[in-house]
């Protein structure tokens, strides 16, 4: 029974991974290889020229440093933010704090695609269209994030505040010093999970981008799609690129994402 | 007694200066652009000209609008369809990894990798394997003998090669929400199954589903509001075609807003998706409470 279940359980493995093997094949294949006859399931040479031709005539060292650029910033600010909010509702009193608390979490369920006009008119009339910014500021109000630090918080015992506050520190000390070494694992899953909702951020890019050298990987991507239209080599070989950092990122912090994940489910 | 007061005083301030910067980018882009989207539904707005004041017509035209109609039909489908999929196998591949077995970490890892590949690489990777003329699945069908599928020249055959890609993608996070749900269930429930000579496919079906009922209940919900928000696969991969066959509400409203540049039009259609989205949660939140209270 158990040797039936591990190789049902690596056939399915096999299949999930399949296609992630398919885009190398590809992307190291001649196109004329991937459309003559005949069903090849491995490369039959290895050439890289979908590597070095697109890499030579459309600007994806641009797109790719927009994408470190936005994904960097807006992790460090979201992150920040959400840490110091989540402190504020999860254990200081303030007037107004369960309304703000729930109008918050009450933006979570709003689809992206209700607010995109009247937001894309606010990042117009900061001047912010076509910029980096216009792509990070929108997004700073990250409801999930805060929710989590929230819940994070709710657990850190009272008598360690209110221990360093009988030391007479002040509280953004105490937030310092004490709370945020306690703090790890939830800003290990915050930076994360940011880093990858901002890197695979496509949407909202393609609108608020609009100049090809402005442009994030992702929205990059959809241009080349336009460009190769059935060579598919060169596209799988720069999605590929595309995909390394978050995939890097999986492989060195797979348990916080599988922890986190699971923890949004349960509740 | 003063010194009490200002103490709560102090802190109150502290809250509310380290609550301050979340405040201000919330109200600015989130409850302002949820109080204007409804105020620009009401205007028509062609290209950056100025806005046009025309009360309920946009929600008029939509009631008579047959690509709106095609969109909604088309949103729900591809949901009724991908969400029971991604819950069934994810539920199988819970099951499947939640005993003991050499390599489980690994295997559990590459089942939950597709979820953190962008929609758009996932769109590319999909758009190439159900590639019409050239695409691995054709050739592979075609072997076998049942092929070539017109995945890009009809309705249907585009709708499920988009539901394949969203199974792909899916089914990692419902498989890790019904692993730690499974860790949930007391080991003496199953014991006393054993116990009492129950099958493992009766254990399974009188036991476990039952007890995973909530869990189940909270990714169908979970998976109907992000089925509603289907964006980047669709976009990349179909482009909403052939025709409007893939049409979902919101490449139509993106299309509307920033193609068509009727923005007024496309906000109306957020509202509509708004509506939508806000019944679902209030069923979910309805269920749930009575639930607790039972």
């Amino acid at each position: 029974m158990t040797r039936y279940r591990l190789a049902f359980a690596i056939t399915g493995a096999v299949a999930m991974l399949f296609p992630v093997y398919w885009m190398v094949v590809t992307a190291i294949s001649s196109s004329a290889d991937m459309r003559g006859p005949g069903l090849h399931l491995w490369p039959t040479s290895v050439r890289w020229e979908n590597l070095t031709d697109p890499l030579s005539k459309f600007p994806y060292g641009m797109w790719a440093v927009n994408s470190v650029f936005i994904a960097v910033v807006a992790v460090v600010l979201t992150v920040v933010i959400n840490l110091m909010a989540g402190y504020a509702f999860a254990k200081l009193r303030f007037p107004g704090r369960n309304v703000l608390f729930i109008l918050i979490i009450s933006t979570l369920m709003v689809p992206v695609q209700v607010v995109m006009v009247p937001q894309f008119h606010l990042v117009v009339d900061f001047g912010l269209i076509g910029s980096d910014w216009g792509v990070i500021v929108p997004r700073l109000a990250e409801a999930f994030g805060l929710f989590m630090a929230r819940q994070f918080m709710m657990a850190i015992p009272d008598e360690l505040i209110e221990a360093a506050q009988c030391d007479g520190s002040s509280q953004w000390r105490i937030f310092r010093t004490v709370v945020l070494p306690l703090c790890r694992p939830l800003i290990a899953v915050l930076v994360i999970f940011t880093f990858m909702w901002r890197w695979n951020e496509f949407a909202w890019p393609l609108i608020v981008l609009k100049d090809p050298e402005s442009y994030t990987l992702q929205v990059g991507l959809l241009f080349l799609k336009n460009q190769y239209g059935q060579d598919y080599g060169s596209l799988m070989a720069m999605s590929l690129l595309s995909m390394i950092p978050m995939i890097i990122v999986f492989a060195l912090f797979q348990r916080h994402f599988v922890e986190g994940m699971a923890r949004s489910g349960i509740k | 007694m003063a010194t009490v007061r200002t103490r709560r005083a102090r802190e109150a301030l502290t809250g509310l200066a380290f609550a301050a910067p979340a405040v201000a980018v919330f109200a600015v882009f989130m409850f302002w652009p949820l109080i204007q989207v409804f105020w620009i539904s009401l205007q028509q707005t062609r290209g950056f000209g100025i806005a046009k004041w025309v009360g309920l017509q946009n929600y008029q035209e939509i009631l008579s609008d047959k690509i709106f109609w095609t969109a909604l039909w088309n949103t729900a489908l591809y949901t009724a369809i991908s969400v029971p999929l991604c819950l069934v196998a994810g539920l199988a591949a819970a099951l499947l990894l939640n005993r003991r077995m050499p390599a489980r970490g690994l295997i559990r890892a590459v089942y939950y990798l597709p979820a953190v590949i962008s929609g758009v690489s996932s769109a590319l990777i999909g758009a190439w394997l159900f590639n019409e003329d050239i695409g691995l699945v054709n050739r592979v069908l075609d072997v076998v003998g049942l092929g070539p599928v017109p995945w890009q020249s009809e309705g249907v055959p585009a709708l499920l090669s988009l539901v394949a890609i969203s199974l792909w993608i899916g089914l990692g996070f419902n498989m890790v929400v019904y692993l730690a749900a499974l860790q949930g269930i007391p080991r003496e429930v199953f014991e006393a199954a054993r116990c009492d000579g129950a099958s493992r496919w009766a254990t399974l079906r009188r036991i476990t589903i039952p007890q995973l009922g909530p869990t189940t209940f909270f990714l169908i919900v979970i998976g109907i509001i992000n089925s509603f928000q289907v964006f980047d696969i669709v976009y990349v991969m179909t482009g909403g075609g052939p025709g409007n066959s893939t049409t979902m509400l919101v490449t139509y409203a993106y299309s509307a807003g920033f193609e068509q540049r009727q923005q007024g039009y496309a906000s109306a259609i957020g509202v509509v998706l708004y509506l939508i989205v806000l019944v679902m949660t209030i069923v979910q939140w309805r269920v749930n409470k009575r639930r607790d209270v039972a």
